[in-house]
């Protein structure tokens, strides 16, 4: 077992402010990374860049490989959003799994993905944390769902077939989570979680490897709502998903995307609510319109998010699909000087789940 | 902001009982076993299905078959169940006794599982490893009570094992205890070895030591073990099996394996049956087995014999079969049985309508002379119009073809009803349960009755009267309000030249008031009824065309006397004037107490109170009321008369109780509050801070004006709250809690079923259950939030007898009789956003199962009733609370010691 000496310099020291933060204030996330990477209307030889010319596959559109191809952009987004006033800042690693990276045949690349993603977003925030030292910028390792799920299956005339397992995914996270940690994540974040077994075997990767590695750091989790039936893909209510993550003991729990704050609202509600630990959330810049554009104005989004944050729901708010620099600016503004949610003490219970939650009392 | 905070007390241990299903489970269920044997996974989900559409909480899963593949069933069975939400929606239980089957079944389900079971059987080594896949997987886990030694049998070894793993599982694994379920395992008895003699009796005080000594784990066990030993003999089994359960659970079981179907109620075993089951179960006498073995012949050839006595009602023709399962509330075969009465009426040409009018009339007309007779009881009658209901849902597509088919042929239906009997909750007014008891027993009657529901107004309800022809409108309603609106109804009536009788229910209601203030407003009969079983004899009188004119003099008469004795007693009841009132004041030392700072000041927000905190403190006694069982909870379970049917209800109202807490039917919501406040005559300031400059709101507060003698003050909630004047610093607090978010939808889904005996229950337990929370949340102000009586301790009698300091007067009620105040509490609680209580018209709550209040401390406040007040003091109050004096009257006329239309 490696020693936590071994540990990431700085990290023990950052976790400690992060955790004195959330007490303080309300924190605050960045905003979409996709939105920002269109504004420079790439193509397949920009996301090719100089190193991967000769790569037999397509790589347009997948974001996460301009890590390497041109970090330049990267970089600066994650300065834009430092500059706007996040507190957090996620790694470029949403799709940085074996998994999801098979698309593109891109595999072997996952290790150096995620760890010189990590070390993008460290080199931004330490520089911001240079300039303002009493607000210290941290580094999310950021990791998606991948695009299979392990509890749906996709072909509807075999309800019980999956194309991936628990232990495949396992895998693929465990991966990830080592070159996140190791390139210098002060936190992991599991978001956009649209099916929970897939989020299971996640956190089953993650507390494996924190256990082994000796290392602790704090993990947050934030599911996907995707309509107004109030569940995520996979048919859990928030209490329900809740329920199903709890014994990982997260830094926090939330929800982010599908939803425009408008809408989302309720289930950040029911969360508050039922979780004795931070709650986060953030959502996309309103919903769709018909181009399949995001156009809420940054000062309504951030109405929506200040309001939660006033009335006293969450811990953590940001930004998802179709928010920029302006969206944060606006949400940092909005909480301001507002008291964080104080996470409600639980009376104990065995808390279980289906689809939907179920307790027993002690 | 809001400070959010919720219960935080850990809940003490609870009698709830989860009952695990056990019919997916290959080694519980030849039936399962041969589908999954066979392949046919399609049934098998079916099974699934069915149990917990019947109510299962979590359902086990097993797989251990020697012909199976056991770790691919498992991940098949369990995939197949992820695509079905109506089975998914509960939590599965993974049960193996192979480890490699169980981490199989974890990486399947995304819901938080429990795992059956791990054990120090192969060392602790094994189970520490397993332990900690177990939490990495996130799931709830079953220990056995075994280890390298083999099972525990006594109960020092189980004791011993399950600390032993309990230790463990806390300090080495990082386990949460409250996902720890022991099974202390269940061995058979009377097997006629001595040793076994004890087993029974060792899981149960292994049980109580376990849970009083290990925090928040729960015990649970596979019940059919224990009288293995008579397989074959059902009736001896289910007496053990429900025998054993009651002495388990009191010890503090609560989870269990279970076939809910082999239960006998622990009541309805023959004593001698019973006598002997709890001499094996306990081991209470050195011969209980042989005892129990002689009684068992006796009860094998009588189980048969009962079975068959049982069912000798099915061997009846099958209108008599329709009566008895009205009389008896039996939904099991209805649809069957009303199918064949309606295939037998079309065979000899008849109609559908004919099986309603016959065998179904027959039938209730039987429970209506038993209900009638006092030999039939309320919640009896509910469920027997459960049954009718349901057959009567079942004839009526065959009704709408034959009336189609009539209307095509230009044939008018002329349907036979006693009559039609239109019924709403007025106005403002959102309380239905005793309108509902009502309805149901009409019907029961063979009324026709048209409910429009709650908050209905005075159009609707004389619009739809024209409409339907109906023949009776019956109005209902609780709180005071109401009574004003159903007055204005009955004028409505008389304008409007209706010419059918008017009936008045409800709470607050009262023949006094019905004579006096309603029925001088309309000129035809207008008649008060007290309760759901006078109903159908006041419909009848006025349905017959030979007693209607006889019977609406006779009362028109005796409401007239009533208006007459009433007018005499006004004149003898003198009051005095409000001046002489306030100078015979309560006067309060001031100095000699000084009021304590409450210890959380402004708004405390409770977003989801633990419901099952709340039900070890209901008030049982109004429950029964409610159903119309007089007598005090608990000796009314053991009454003579009503005895029977009470605990039927009670054993009703726990078991849906458990579920309401397990499925979380229910939401519990508060907010609660205090301010700085003081005195100024009798109204109370409330201030903003502590500074006391700035008034939050100012409430108004009426005075007793009745003549005192000089012993007695003339009080006012005013006095109880130090004077501004005086320069003591005092304080108000107020509340508003609810138990009945969600409630509509429950309601609805038992409606759609045709169940109006569940729909009445689960108010009737929203209501108790809030009342529970009002009483609970007043305990915790008293200790906690106002904190002035941190060291009060109370028994849950002595609570219901309210004896401990402060009082939770709610406005509307006798000591602030105005409902109008409940809209300055809400402002200062922000109780529509807080609690999720909004406030009607009429100032009623909804949902109507919530209780709000302000909380008063002094050491001498005292409940009383304000009684009646004087034009003077009306004109005052106006003036303070800035309304004109007929608004003021209108909303006190119950509490007018004149009438406002004379002069003064």
């Amino acid at each position: 077992m490696a020693s936590p000496a071994s540990d990431f310099p700085g990290r023990a020291q950052r976790i400690t402010a992060l955790k004195d933060a959330l007490e303080k204030r309300v924190l605050v996330l960045d905003g979409a990374m996709g939105t920002m990477i269109q504004r420079h209307k790439l193509d397949e030889a920009g996301y090719r860049g100089a190193r991967f010319t000769s790569h037999p596959k397509d790589v347009k559109g997948n974001n996460d490989l301009l890590i390497l191809s041109q970090p330049k952009i990267i970089l600066d987004i994650h300065r834009a959003y430092l500059d706007a006033g996040a507190d957090i800042i996620e790694t470029n690693t949403f799709s940085s799994t074996s998994i999801a990276q098979a698309d593109y045949g891109m595999e072997a690349l996952v290790y150096e993905l995620n760890y010189e993603g990590a070390k993008l977003a460290r080199q931004a925030c330490d520089e911001y944390t240079a300039k303002t030292p009493n607000k210290p910028r941290f580094v999310a390792g950021s990791i998606g769902p991948t695009n299979r799920t392990a509890s749906i299956s996709p072909d509807v005339n075999d309800p019980g077939y999956r194309n991936v397992t628990f232990d495949e995914l396992r895998k693929a996270f465990r991966e990830q989570v080592e070159a996140l940690v190791a390139g210098g994540a002060d936190l992991l974040l599991a978001e956009t979680i649209i099916d929970t077994l897939n989020a299971k075997a996640c956190l089953f990767a993650i507390d494996e490897f924190l256990d082994e590695s000796g290392i602790r750091l704090p993990v947050m989790i934030s599911g996907t709502i995707t309509d107004q039936s109030g569940r995520i893909l996979s048919g859990q209510t928030a209490e329900a998903f809740w329920n199903s993550l709890r014994h990982v003991k997260p830094l926090s729990i939330g929800l982010n995307c599908a939803l425009g704050a408008a809408q989302l609202r309720p289930y950040v509600a029911e969360l508050s609510r039922v979780a004795d630990v931070m709650v986060s959330a953030y959502p996309n810049a309103g919903l769709p319109n018909a181009f399949g554009e995001y156009d809420e104005e940054p000062h309504t989004t951030a109405q929506h998010v200040g309001g939660w944050a006033k009335d006293g729901l969450v811990n953590i708010v940001g930004g998802c699909c179709g928010t920029t620099p302006d969206h944060i600016r606006a949400i940092c503004e909005s909480v301001v000087g507002v008291k964080p949610r104080k996470p409600p003490q639980q009376p104990t219970a065995m808390r279980l789940s289906g689809l939907e939650p179920f307790q027993l009392a002690s | 902001m809001s400070d959010v905070t919720s219960g935080d007390t850990p809940a003490p241990r609870t009698a709830i009982f989860v009952n695990v299903g056990e019919r997916t489970n290959v080694t519980g269920s030849a039936k399962f076993k041969k589908l999954i044997l066979a392949g046919d996974f399609e049934a098998a989900l079916d099974v699934a299905r069915q149990q917990v559409e019947n109510g299962a909480q979590i359902i086990d899963i097993n797989m251990d078959e020697a012909m199976l593949d056991s770790e691919a069933a498992m991940v098949k069975f369990l995939n197949l169940i992820a695509a079905e939400p109506d089975i998914s929606r509960v939590p599965v239980m993974i049960d193996s006794s192979k480890w490699s089957v169980i981490e199989a079944g974890l990486k399947c389900v995304q819901g938080k599982p429990i795992v059956n079971s791990i054990s120090m059987k192969e060392g602790v080594d094994a189970f520490i490893a397993q332990a900690k896949k177990v939490r990495r997987y996130g799931a709830a886990v079953v220990v056995m009570a075994f280890d390298e030694k083999g099972q525990a049998d006594t109960e020092e070894r189980k004791v011993e094992i399950c600390t032993k793993s309990y230790k463990i599982l806390t300090e080495q694994v990082g386990f949460p205890p409250e996902d720890i379920i022991f099974d202390p395992n269940i061995f058979a008895i009377a097997t006629g070895i001595e040793e076994h003699n004890n087993y029974g009796i060792d899981f149960i005080n292994a049980t109580r030591r376990i849970k009083a000594t290990l925090p928040h784990c729960h015990i649970s066990g596979g019940v059919s073990n224990v009288s293995f030993s008579f397989r074959g003999n059902e009736q001896v089994r289910e007496a053990m099996h429900s025998v054993f359960l009651y002495h388990a659970i009191k010890a503090g079981m609560d989870m269990g394996i279970v076939n809910a179907g082999q239960l006998a109620v622990y009541e309805d075993i023959p004593t001698e049956l019973r006598d002997a089951a709890e001499d094996v179960i306990l081991n209470r006498r050195p011969d209980a087995t042989d005892r129990m073995l002689e009684i068992a012949e006796k009860y094998k050839a009588g189980a048969g014999a009962a079975k068959v006595a049982d069912l000798t009602w099915r061997n009846a023709d099958v209108n008599k079969r329709l009566a008895h399962a009205l009389v008896n509330g039996i939904t099991d075969y209805i649809d069957a049985d009303t199918e064949e009465a309606r295939a037998a009426a079309e065979a000899r040409g008849g109609r559908p309508l004919e099986v309603i009018e016959g065998p179904l009339m027959d039938g209730m007309n039987i429970v209506g002379d038993l209900f009638g007779a006092g030999k039939m009881f309320l919640p009896q009658v509910v469920k027997s119009a459960r049954v009718m209901k349901k057959s009567v849902a079942y004839l009526i597509p065959f009704i709408e073809e034959e009336k189609a088919r009539n209307a095509a042929l230009g044939i008018v239906d002329a349907s036979k009803n006693n009559g039609k009997i239109l019924m709403a909750t007025v106005k403002g007014d959102v309380h239905d349960i005793g309108k509902n008891i009502v309805g149901v027993v009409l019907q029961c009657n063979n009324y026709e009755v048209v409910d429009m529901g709650v908050m209905v107004s005075c159009a609707k309800i004389l619009e739809t009267a024209r409409e339907v022809k109906a023949d009776i409108i019956g109005l209902s309603g609780l709180i005071t309000p109401s009574l004003d609106e159903m007055a204005y109804v009955a004028r409505e009536m008389e304008r409007e030249g209706f010419k059918i009788p008017l009936l008045i229910g409800g709470a607050t209601t009262s023949k006094v008031h019905t004579a006096v203030k309603i029925a001088p407003g309309y000129s035809q009969s207008t008649i008060y009824v007290p309760d759901a079983s006078r109903a159908v004899g006041v419909a009848g009188q006025l349905m017959s065309a030979t007693n209607r004119d006889a019977y609406a003099a006779d009362i028109k008469a005796e409401y007239a006397k009533m208006r007459e004795a009433h007018a005499r007693q006004q004149q003898g009841k003198k009051r005095q004037s409000v001046a002489a009132a306030r100078d015979n004041r309560v006067k309060i030392d001031w100095k000699a107490h000084t009021p304590e700072k409450p210890l959380t000041m402004g708004l405390t927000v409770f977003e989801d109170y633990d419901l099952a905190e709340l039900t070890r403190t209901i008030d049982w006694t109004p429950f029964f009321q409610t159903w119309e069982l007089a007598g005090v909870y608990p000796a009314i379970l053991d009454d003579a008369v009503v005895g029977k049917t009470a605990r039927n209800l009670y054993n009703d109202a726990q078991a849906m109780l458990q579920r309401l807490v397990g499925e979380k039917w229910l939401t519990a919501r508060a907010v609660i509050g205090f301010w700085p406040a003081n005195a100024v005559g009798d109204d109370i300031e409330i201030y903003t801070d502590a500074s006391r400059t700035k008034v939050l709101t100012t409430i108004h507060e009426l005075r007793q004006q009745m003549v005192r003698d000089n012993t007695r003050a003339n009080m006012c909630l005013a006095d109880f709250i130090a004077p501004k004047d005086s320069g003591v610093a005092d304080y108000i607090g107020g509340f508003a809690v609810t138990a009945g978010i969600g409630i509509e939808k429950k309601v609805a889904e038992f409606e759609r079923d045709h169940d109006d005996y569940n729909s009445i229950l689960v108010k009737a337990l929203a209501d108790r259950l809030a009342e529970a929370f009002a009483e609970r949340m007043h305990q915790r102000v008293r200790k906690e939030f106002w904190g002035y009586a941190g060291d009060e301790k109370l028994s849950n009698v002595e609570l219901i007898a309210e004896k401990y300091r402060g009082i939770r007067p709610a406005p509307g009620y006798p000591a602030c009789p105005d409902h109008t105040e409940k809209a300055l509490l809400w402002k200062l609680l922000d109780a529509d956003i807080n609690a999720g209580i909004t406030l009607t018209d009429s100032f009623a709550m909804w949902p109507a199962a919530a209780v709000s209040g302000f909380y008063f401390a002094h050491p001498a406040v005292e409940y009383f009733g304000v009684g009646k007040i004087e034009r003077d003091q009306v004109e005052d109050y106006a003036r303070r609370k800035n309304m004109t004096v007929s608004e003021v009257e209108r909303w006190l006329a119950s509490s007018l010691n004149y009438d406002p239309g004379s002069a003064a």
